[in-house]
């Protein structure tokens, strides 16, 4: 059995004319296995961040269900930590409080040494020593992002939940915090669910790639898998003879569903929408290049 | 124009010179003066009252009935001031407390209404910013009762309480209640969605989640409620105390009044003014320590 199961989880919202309601997306279904980076790519507005705050248990589910390492999840917990886009960092707490709030909470029995050190550990490995009485006011968009990678690493989730966690940040500062992720993973080896529009990130990053039509009743369309070799860098990933088929293929896809409302290739929009998601494996199979 | 060079402080002090140098010349009576009065004219002036004939057989103006002509200039009131801080703690008796006394009631009775006033508040408007549905149904209440003078419940806590000593601290009480209620309901109920994400999937406890993320959150907009409530609240006790006639620098100018001592309805004044002053630095500080920047 996989360890996060997402099962033909749907989510509808009462519509903006108050009558009826919307479906955001319909039947989106994955088997995500232990220590896997799973990224979904789409559309805005098209339910990344809706599905993303499902599988933290912050949003309710309307149809379907979730299943994390045998127990099915309803509500958030500790087991499912997010890295928010806005940083959501508490503004009146330094650095070290920040992180030292989740350990507090992660590992009650814990005393304040060991918590320290804990903490310490993981300011260290983003790089923030010497930051940490610094309020998030005081701190870049990039180190403010290293503050929530290390506040949700520390507290050593089963599952990290990335929502577009590098879109504020500048370019440059993007590449470094993206290396400095794959450090990290590689040695938690956490599972990874994370929501971008970044497809040069969603490659170097990802096992695998979830691709999502637009709403309203958006589905995962395609699932491509990432057919480059760990470990990767950002200089090493491109010169992979898969990286601009991969890419392209993302590209193309989300071109092709740029023109909203449209829920598949060109056809008519009711198609049905819970037939399984096309499987994209270029090493197996390299005519899937249209 | 040199935009903003200069000593504000020389600035302050320029203008208090000019400001009582005005006063104490539009307030200046000339010298009585007999020229042109017959004596039986002066005699009948003397024996109203109006002037007194000094020592040495002329006549100035009766100083006692000078008090109440026209507005005392501020060598008067400093007079007064001395006089009045000269028995700052003397108690001449049941009604006669010395100003240090005064402004000790004063104050106490503002921070008895206003502390009173600010912890329901703040524990009401947590709970009504938390849910919405509970918020939309007490809204439209609160939109009612907040515009009314906390002096107009006056009659009606006075009749319910009896005791004018708590009706005092109560009409303090609801000056400072509705400010600080609607804002903090807001300022909950506006917090960053995420902050209350991070509470959640933390799992930290109600009581956690209370004072290290929705009470810091939404502190910066609950200071503010407070200094509106701080400042209605400072607006009231001094009415309170001249229609209750309970002790305190707002009686103190009333009975000044009553005394028709001009000179201690100014040094009443002056004196609410600087207690205002001192609790709102006092305020400030305190202010300043819960707020945050984004
Ligand atoms: N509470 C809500 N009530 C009604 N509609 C909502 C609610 N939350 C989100 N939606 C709608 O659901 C859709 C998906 O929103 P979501 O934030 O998940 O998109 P997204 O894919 O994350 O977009 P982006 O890439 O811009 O972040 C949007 O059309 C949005 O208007
Ligand atoms: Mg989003």
């Amino acid at each position: 059995m996989a360890f996060l199961e997402i099962d033909h989880v749907s989510k509808y919202f009462p519509s903006h004319t108050g009558d009826g309601q919307v479906c955001i997306f319909k039947d989106v279904t994955i088997k995500i296995d232990k220590g896997e980076f799973v990224t979904t790519i789409g559309h805005s507005g098209c339910g990344k961040t809706t599905l993303l705050n499902i599988i933290a248990g912050l949003e309710t589910m309307s149809e379907g269900g979730i299943i994390l390492s045998g127990k099915e999840v309803s509500g958030p917990g500790l087991d499912r930590m997010v890295v928010f886009q806005t940083f959501s960092l508490m503004p009146w707490m330094t650095v070290f409080q920040n992180i030292r709030l989740a350990v507090k909470a992660a590992y009650p029995d814990w005393d304040r040494e060991k918590i320290a050190t804990h903490v310490h550990k993981y300011v260290d490995l983003v790089g923030l020593k010497g930051s940490e009485t610094k309020r998030p006011t005081a701190l870049s968009g990039g180190m403010k992002q290293r503050v929530g990678l290390a506040r949700a690493f520390s507290i050593e989730p089963k599952v990290l939940l990335l929502d577009e966690p590098f879109a504020q940040i500048d370019a440059l500062t993007r590449g470094v915090i993206q290396e400095e992720l794959i450090q990290m993973w590689n040695t938690t080896r956490n599972t990874v669910f994370m929501v971008t529009h970044d497809v040069d990130e969603a490659i170097l990053l990802s096992d695998r790639i979830m691709l999502m039509t637009n709403g309203p009743s958006a589905r995962i369309a395609e699932i491509v898998d990432v057919t480059i070799p760990r470990p990767r860098s950002r200089e090493t990933v491109i010169e992979h003879p898969h990286y601009y088929k991969i890419r392209n293929h993302i590209i193309h896809f989300l071109v092709r569903h740029a023109k909203h409302g449209t829920g598949g290739d060109g056809g008519p929009p009711d198609q049905p929408v819970s037939e399984a998601p096309l499987e994209v494996n270029f090493e197996r199979d390299s005519l899937m290049l249209r | 124009m040199s935009g903003g060079r200069g000593n504000p402080w020389l600035i302050s002090g320029f203008l208090l010179v000019v400001f009582l140098l005005a006063w104490h010349f539009f307030t200046l009576r000339a010298a009585f003066d007999p020229r042109g009065l017959t004596e039986d004219q002066l005699q009948m002036m003397e024996f109203n009252g109006d002037i007194d004939r000094t020592a040495d057989g002329g006549y100035v103006w009766n100083p006692e009935k000078e008090k109440v002509k026209g507005v005392p200039g501020p060598l008067a009131v400093l007079d007064k001031a001395r006089i009045e801080l000269g028995e700052a703690f003397v108690k001449k008796g049941t009604n006669d407390h010395g100003i240090a006394y005064l402004v000790l009631y004063t104050v106490s009775r503002f921070a008895a209404g206003f502390l009173a006033a600010s912890v329901v508040a703040i524990m009401l408007g947590v709970l009504l910013g938390l849910n919405k549905v509970l918020f939309r149904a007490v809204n439209p209440y609160i939109q009612i009762l907040k515009p009314i003078s906390p002096l107009a419940w006056m009659p009606l806590l006075l009749y319910t309480v009896k005791d004018p000593k708590w009706t005092a601290v109560l009409v303090v009480f609801m000056a400072a209640l509705w400010p600080t209620l609607a804002t903090t309901a807001f300022g909950v109920n506006s917090l960053r969605k995420d902050y209350l994400h991070v509470a959640a999937i933390l799992q930290l406890s109600w009581f956690k989640r209370l004072y290290k993320v929705i009470l810091p959150g939404a502190a910066p907009t609950i200071v503010n409620g407070l200094r509106i409530s701080f400042g209605s609240a400072l607006v009231a006790v001094v009415p309170a105390e001249m229609l209750l006639g309970e002790l305190g620098v707002g009686y103190l100018s009333w009975i000044e009044w009553n005394n028709l001592d001009i000179s201690g309805v100014i040094f009443a004044i002056l004196v609410v003014g600087v207690v205002g002053v001192i609790l709102d630095s006092g305020f400030n500080k305190l202010a300043g320590l819960v707020t945050y920047q984004e």
